[in-house]
């Protein structure tokens, strides 16, 4: 399931620190991606063209263009995987780097088996699915093809936002609370930072829902966490 | 379920008190409505100067304008009357004088019966028209007969209507009748014996019929009332001046008052705000008097206040900043360091064997290193008061089992196993579900590291206003006194063997921090040799006050719910900031 493809395994990193950047790659080469390094944020985006990587780990404190301008960018053309790398554990620094778009985060120092648990779950592919299609609210999810569509308008979803509004819909009936949502979309095993799903919940609103202020895809279940509205609301 | 079993019974227990109480209640509510217009104005007494100020001016005027009347009053009264005695006995003396020859004359001496000639004087000495006065004459007598009391004797003759017997004092009669001149008092006629007093001047001397020796007293009334109408006149003046008086010098007192108060009570309000946080707050300065003056001063003060925390949220930030800028650049490399000690972990067994040690060694210290940084980065994040909550219902149940998921690992590896008391119902307390998880998990790591191999019991009980958690081991214990360095920054119960427990020494300081930010208590519990508790209790609201129980020293520590082991408010490393 969790079957890396061979071009599933370009990693960019964004990093200003030589030696990190270098050992990086040497971890990296190690568990079979295929890594490369950008030292400043004012040429990532040409790498992201160029590269077309599979995933970006993304320094957020960066000479030159800051992580989170370089992360709103990449985000403004492509839904590639983002991992920010962060030195700052406080909440404002996270959330603003998550709410710029990145997917996940990574707080330094980090050790190189969870990084690689964190790439490998954002680069899982369901390549052996069979077809799958889901309706919630007035949307239609395509699985296998990874499109969504309201209307036959298809709604232009990165990754993650697609396996989040998928996990919500599969089961429609179920409230699934934040550390559940962690463990099936993010894929950690432990009870982690719930503002991620925070975060990506309004972000996928804001893209899925027809009044993000009054949501009727993506419902909040007070004092539990999400669930899906049925394919009769909205 | 359960509590719903329990109501019936407890009702009919309860319900006398609550009859009982309700009475009570009601008598003091009543007593409250009853005085509360007395408390109003008392409160307000006490709390307004200027109230003070005129109602003491209302006072003393008051009082003044009293004693000014009453003196005032007198001197006018003795003033007129002075005049009109000083002419009606004058006038008096002009009329027994001429009585007094007339009577002496010859004719009178023929008459056998003097009430004619008597009647004669009283003709002659009565007023004729309104120019020669406004009196009365009387003869009584004769004298012996008056004071005999036989009226049908004396009865006396008048010049007008008067009820004479109770008109003209006796002891005026008994002066005349004693000896001859002139005598006088102050009266009050009546016209008739039920009729009201009327203010009058009697004057009276002794009149002797000289042919037959029988002397009578000739009495002159002079009426007060012109004068009484003047006094009350002046009275009437008096009490209008005094209520004038009173009304303005109050009010006087009130607006001078008034002066003082405002910019005092302007100053108040403003010192309230700069309390509240709004430090840009002034006084408006006019002028350049003493209420100025203290404007200017007050002003003054707040000015240097302001700069003052400026000063210090500028320090603040400084050192927030250099916090975060000494945690990137110090978790950089560190990354860096870390993923290399990794990867020569993962390969030791293909080096030599001090390669190896040395590649488990680094990997064990970076691990500690790792630790302390965090904790230290934690640490001054709490000293620059930077450290805030983000709050949410968190089930103190969860968090104790998320805790011992996590640690069962290393309580195998020392032996140990957890002894856990939960309750059923949900210990939900509005907290910081990360910092929670962290406060539990010092307590639990302290636990396993200080056991000894002993089991570790951790007991979760919910009170109605809080929650508390105790965690207990068999170890090593505290000696008396430890109960509070324990949570000492870098504080080891024993120097020599700690090395070998790892532990950054600030995991119980964390906590401790953790816990006051949510207006909770941690606190401890230790015997030599026979383990240590660790409890912490955390209000169901962050902030709300935790009742305060005593202190208790006990050989076994108490019930989770009840006295604190020993009261912490501070790490009694830290200065008070």
């Amino acid at each position: 399931m969790d079957a890396i493809r061979p071009h599933k395994g370009r990693v960019l990193v964004v990093d200003d620190d030589s030696s990190l950047s270098e050992m990086l790659t040497i971890v990296l080469r190690s568990e079979g991606f295929e890594p490369r390094v950008c030292p400043t944020g004012d040429q990532a985006m040409a790498m992201v063209r160029e590269f077309k990587p599979d995933l970006v780990l993304l320094d957020l404190m960066l000479p030159g263009k800051d992580g989170v301008d370089v992360c709103r960018q990449i985000r403004g053309e492509s839904g590639v995987p983002i991992i920010m790398l962060t030195a700052k554990s406080d909440t404002i620094d996270i959330v603003v780097g998550l709410e710029s778009g990145a997917d996940d985060y990574v707080v330094k120092p980090f050790k190189p088996k969870e990084l690689v648990a964190r790439l490998r779950a954002r680069l899982r592919t369901y390549e052996d699915e069979v077809p799958e299609t889901l309706q919630i609210g007035d949307l239609d999810i395509d699985v296998a093809g990874h499109t969504v569509k309201r209307n036959t308008a298809p709604l232009f979803l990165t990754p993650l936002e697609f396996d989040l509004l998928v996990c919500l819909a599969r089961k429609p009936w179920q409230v699934f609370t934040r550390e559940v949502l962690l463990e099936q979309v993010w894929g950690y095993r432990h009870a982690a930072d719930t503002r991620l799903v925070n975060v990506h919940v309004q972000r996928l609103r804001s893209k899925v829902e027809r009044d993000p202020e009054n949501p009727a895809i993506v419902l909040t279940v007070r004092g539990v966490g999400y669930k899906a509205g049925g394919p009769d609301s909205g | 379920m359960e509590a719903a079993d329990q109501v019936p019974p407890a009702t009919p227990r309860v319900a006398p008190r609550t009859v009982a109480s309700g009475a009570g209640r009601w008598l003091a509510a009543s007593w409250r409505v009853l005085t509360s217009p007395v408390r109003a104005v008392l409160g307000w007494w006490r709390r307004s100067i200027q109230a003070r100020v005129v109602i003491g001016v209302l006072t003393l005027s008051a009082v003044l304008a009293f004693l000014a009347g009453w003196v005032l009053l007198t001197q006018v009264t003795n003033g007129l009357l002075d005049g009109q005695r000083k002419s009606a006995l004058t006038q008096a003396a002009q009329g027994f004088a001429a009585a007094q020859s007339r009577l002496d004359q010859e004719d009178v001496v023929a008459e056998s019966d003097p009430g004619a000639p008597l009647n004669q004087l009283l003709d002659d000495l009565a007023p004729h028209d309104e120019a020669s006065g406004d009196y009365t004459v009387i003869v009584i007598g004769p004298l012996a007969d008056v004071l005999a009391n036989q009226p049908q004797t004396w009865a006396p003759r008048l010049s007008s209507q008067l009820d004479v017997a109770s008109s003209v004092p006796a002891e005026l009669v008994t002066q005349i009748q004693s000896a001859p001149g002139s005598y006088w008092a102050y009266t009050g006629l009546h016209r008739t014996p039920a009729d009201s007093s009327h203010p009058a001047l009697v004057v009276g001397s002794q009149v002797t019929v000289t042919s037959q020796a029988i002397s009578y007293g000739l009495l002159y009334v002079f009426p007060l009332a012109e004068q009484q109408q003047t006094l009350s006149v002046v009275e009437r003046g008096l009490l209008g001046a005094g209520a004038v008086l009173i009304v303005l010098l109050s009010t006087i007192a009130w607006l001078v008052t008034r002066q003082v108060v405002t910019p005092v009570r302007l100053a108040r309000r403003i010192a309230e705000r700069l309390a509240a946080g709004r430090l840009e707050e002034r006084m408006h300065v006019r002028g350049q008097d003493d209420i100025a003056r203290l404007g200017q001063s007050f002003n003054q003060m707040a000015g240097g206040l302001q700069r003052q925390i400026r000063q210090l949220e500028e320090l603040s930030r400084v050192q927030r900043r250099f916090v975060a800028d000494v945690s990137h650049e110090l978790r950089t490399p560190l990354t860096t360091v870390r993923m290399a000690s990794d990867l020569l972990y993962e390969a030791r067994e293909d080096f030599d064997a001090p390669t190896a040690r040395s590649a488990e060694l680094l990997q064990d210290e970076l691990n500690r290193f790792e630790g302390l940084l965090t904790d230290l980065l934690e640490i001054s994040r709490f000293d620059a008061g930077a450290a805030a909550l983000e709050l949410s219902d968190v089930d103190l149940r969860a968090s104790v089992r998320h805790v011992l998921e996590a640690n069962s690992p290393i309580a195998r590896r020392r032996g140990s196993s957890f002894v856990v008391t939960i309750p059923d119902e949900p210990a939900v307390v509005q907290a910081d579900a990360r910092r929670v998880e962290r406060i539990v998990r010092n307590l639990v790591v302290n636990a396993l590291q200080y056991g000894e191999g002993s089991d570790v019991e951790i007991t979760v009980a919910a009170q109605p206003d809080s929650v508390c958690v105790v965690v207990r081991d068999h170890g090593v214990g505290l000696k008396p006194g430890e109960e509070t360095l324990v949570f000492s920054r870098f504080w080891r119960a024993d120097p020599a063997r700690t090395r070998t427990r790892g532990g950054t020494g600030l995991g119980l300081s964390i906590a401790v921090e953790d816990t006051l930010l949510h207006g909770g208590v941690l606190d401890a519990w230790g015997r030599p040799g026979r383990g240590a508790a660790f409890r912490l209790v955390l209000p169901r609201r962050v902030g709300a006050p935790l009742t305060p129980a005593p202190l208790v020293v006990a050989e076994e520590p108490p019930a989770p719910v009840g006295a604190p082991y020993a009261r912490l408010d501070r790490d009694p490393g830290i200065e008070p900031r």
